[in-house]
């Protein structure tokens, strides 16, 4: 439960993914829970696709239909607490998650795909990773998921 | 231990800085605070308490705490955590309450 | 004595903020920093902050010094900046005296703007004296001012929004955070915070509080328990964690010793971290031309810390006859920026408790 262990319901992750008729193209999915006052997503994004307004303790809402999966919002959100998520066929997810730690992962490699639990549930694709200066060190690290593990994959992790 | 590598911040090599622990000549970095250089080198205990000789080390690094207090040329109580450390200085642990130096 | 019209004691977030409005007013100052460097506790914050734009959000803490120092360095005829100098006196005439490189000087100044920050609060239990058991904002400054790393395993003991974030960066840094320990039922931070721990397989443990630490000289392992909701500890319910740094993060206390010095109403407010000064709306104290700026009047964020130093720097110096050519409008927008910030759920204690001050 996510305020006694940090790990959002089910129920919950499934109330920030969009609809199954948007998802064939990659869109952004706020995991933004609780109101904090924070609007960096909102302020930058290109496509003016997240409304916060003016109180900036309002949890952002994504509008799909502008919303094409850029992935700015995903480096600027100080909770890293934004991926994007596109279901590519009838067997793979592609992810676009933030990653703040050292080594990165390098193309092509295969590393561990982690839930919100922090556990490894399966094994993923390592597809692009960017890392440029708009970026401020955060990178941005694009992941090819099996498709089952679509509203459960977060992160990846070193196997080891 | 010194951070090699970090995701955020970039840890620049910096110039040796020589000075004298308890009489041995050891080093730190230029930007090491003498408590920062000590506890580089894993020396964790930086003080005693007077009565029971309880071991004291690096805990608020704002200089609030007074555990890193330390004899620095010649001057006891120096609070470690907050003083630059500087070429051939000389570093004591402090087993009392600290004797005031007279100039000469 | 020197004579000046303002001086600022703390070069952290709200003293930079507060210094850079009087210049921009027209009003010099004198800022007071006892630290050999200016930029207060944003210097270690390697995470991004939260808030808006206008209190520079998703720039790195460590970034958001760089900014505020630099905005100080642009008026270096009017904000002169003392370094590694510390105020030991405060009088009601208004007379400051610092203590700089052994020498004791004396200030008379027309106001005062004491922006000195807040502490760290210490957890009793057995042994927490041991080397090895760092406060969190102390492992911080040990991590990423200097680069060196407390140990390779650590316990947190908070998860207040420093506990998690520092959790986060202990990990970045390369050591293994085994778990973090909350005392209460709920975990205090944002969630956000806590959700990136999750991912990197760390344990919150809610209802949890450490018991004893074990070791000769040197933190060896920790005892810790289960805890009831009277906040006592479950017997049969300890654990031995094998571990060589224990970090704790129990809350902030504002450092108001000046303040009791010179004799301003103060007032104990659990909320805003303990004894607190009484203040107006514009952050005046019960002594007129003294104000306060930052966790010292209430502990809050850095965000609130920036925008209240560009308040009382902006009030300040209308009140020596420097109004800065927007008044107005500043005024109007940095009340709104406050209030905007302290108006969702995680402010509500702190609404109460700045309440509970208002003189």
């Amino acid at each position: 439960m996510l305020k006694i262990n940090g790990v959002p319901d089910k129920s919950l992750v499934l109330s920030k993914f969009p609809d199954k008729k948007y998802i064939l193209k990659p869109k952004a999915v706020t995991e933004c829970y609780e109101e904090i006052p924070c609007n960096p997503c909102s302020t930058s994004c290109p496509f003016d696709a997240i409304y916060i307004g003016n109180d900036i303790n309002k949890r952002p809402i994504v509008d799909f239909d502008k919303c094409t999966g850029c992935g700015i919002c995903v480096y600027n959100c100080p909770g890293l607490a934004i991926m994007v998520v596109q279901q590519l066929d009838n067997k793979t997810a592609r992810f676009k998650i933030p990653y703040e730690l050292r080594p990165l992962p390098k193309k092509g490699e295969k590393w561990s795909g982690v839930n919100r639990s922090g556990k490894i549930i399966t094994e993923v694709i390592i597809e692009k990773v960017s890392l440029t200066e708009k970026q401020d060190k955060t990178a941005l690290i694009q992941v090819l998921v099996p498709l089952e593990f679509i509203n459960d994959f977060i992160t990846i992790r070193r196997r080891i | 231990m010194r951070i090699k590598e970090h995701p955020i911040l970039t840890f620049e090599t910096k110039k040796k800085i020589f000075f004298f622990f308890d009489g041995k000549k050891v080093f730190g970095y230029e930007g090491d605070t003498v408590a920062s250089a000590l506890h580089a080198m894993g020396v964790k205990v930086l003080s005693r308490s007077i009565t029971l000789n309880r071991a004291r080390g690096f805990y608020c690094a704002i200089g609030n705490c007074s555990s890193c207090q330390m004899i620095v040329d010649g001057k006891p109580n120096v609070k470690t955590c907050v003083t630059m450390l500087k070429e051939n200085m000389e570093v004591k642990t402090q087993v009392n309450k600290g004797e005031l130096y007279e100039k000469n | 004595m020197k004579k000046t019209d303002l001086v600022i004691i703390g070069g952290g977030p709200a003293g930079l903020s507060a210094a850079k409005m009087a210049a921009e007013s027209g009003l010099s100052s004198i800022l007071i920093e006892r630290n050999y460097k200016i930029g207060g506790q944003l210097v270690k914050q390697t995470h991004m902050f939260f808030g808006s734009e206008k209190q520079y959000a998703k720039t790195r803490g460590i970034d958001i010094a760089k900014i505020l120092v630099n905005d100080v360095l642009k008026y270096p005829n009017m904000i002169e900046i003392m370094t590694d100098t510390t105020v030991v006196g405060l009088y009601k005439d208004k007379v400051v005296t610092l203590l700089q490189n052994e020498k004791y000087l004396k200030l008379k100044t027309n106001a005062i703007i004491i922006a000195t920050g807040a502490s760290e609060k210490v957890l009793a239990f057995e042994n927490n004296d041991l080397p090895g058991i760092y406060g969190a904002g102390a492992v911080q400054t040990l991590m990423n001012v200097h680069g060196v790393l407390p140990g390779e395993n650590v316990v947190m003991v908070g998860s207040g929004n420093i506990g998690l974030i520092v959790s986060y960066q202990l990990i970045q840094a390369g050591v293994n955070v085994i778990c973090v320990l909350e005392a209460s039922n709920t975990i205090g931070g944002y969630k956000v915070h806590a959700s990136k721990l999750k991912r990197l397989g760390v344990d919150i443990r809610t209802s949890y509080s450490i018991k004893k630490a074990i070791g000769k000289d040197c933190l060896e392992k920790i005892i810790i328990g289960k805890l009831d909701d009277k906040w006592e500890f479950i017997d049969g319910t300890e654990e031995e964690i094998i571990v060589d740094s224990l970090c704790i993060s129990v809350g902030l206390s504002p450092l108001t010793s000046l303040l009791s010095m010179i004799g301003t109403e103060m007032k104990y407010v659990s909320s805003l971290g303990g004894l607190v000064p009484l203040i107006d709306a514009n952050h005046e104290t019960s002594i007129e031309n003294i104000f306060v700026a930052g966790d010292v009047c209430g502990v809050e964020e850095a965000s609130s810390a920036i925008v209240e130093g560009y308040l009382t720097g902006l009030v300040v110096a209308k009140k020596l006859g420097k109004t800065h050519p927007n008044y107005d409008e500043l005024y109007f927008d940095l009340k709104a920026q406050l209030h905007n910030l302290r108006s969702g759920p995680f402010g509500k204690k702190l609404r109460d408790g700045l309440k509970e001050i208002m003189r």
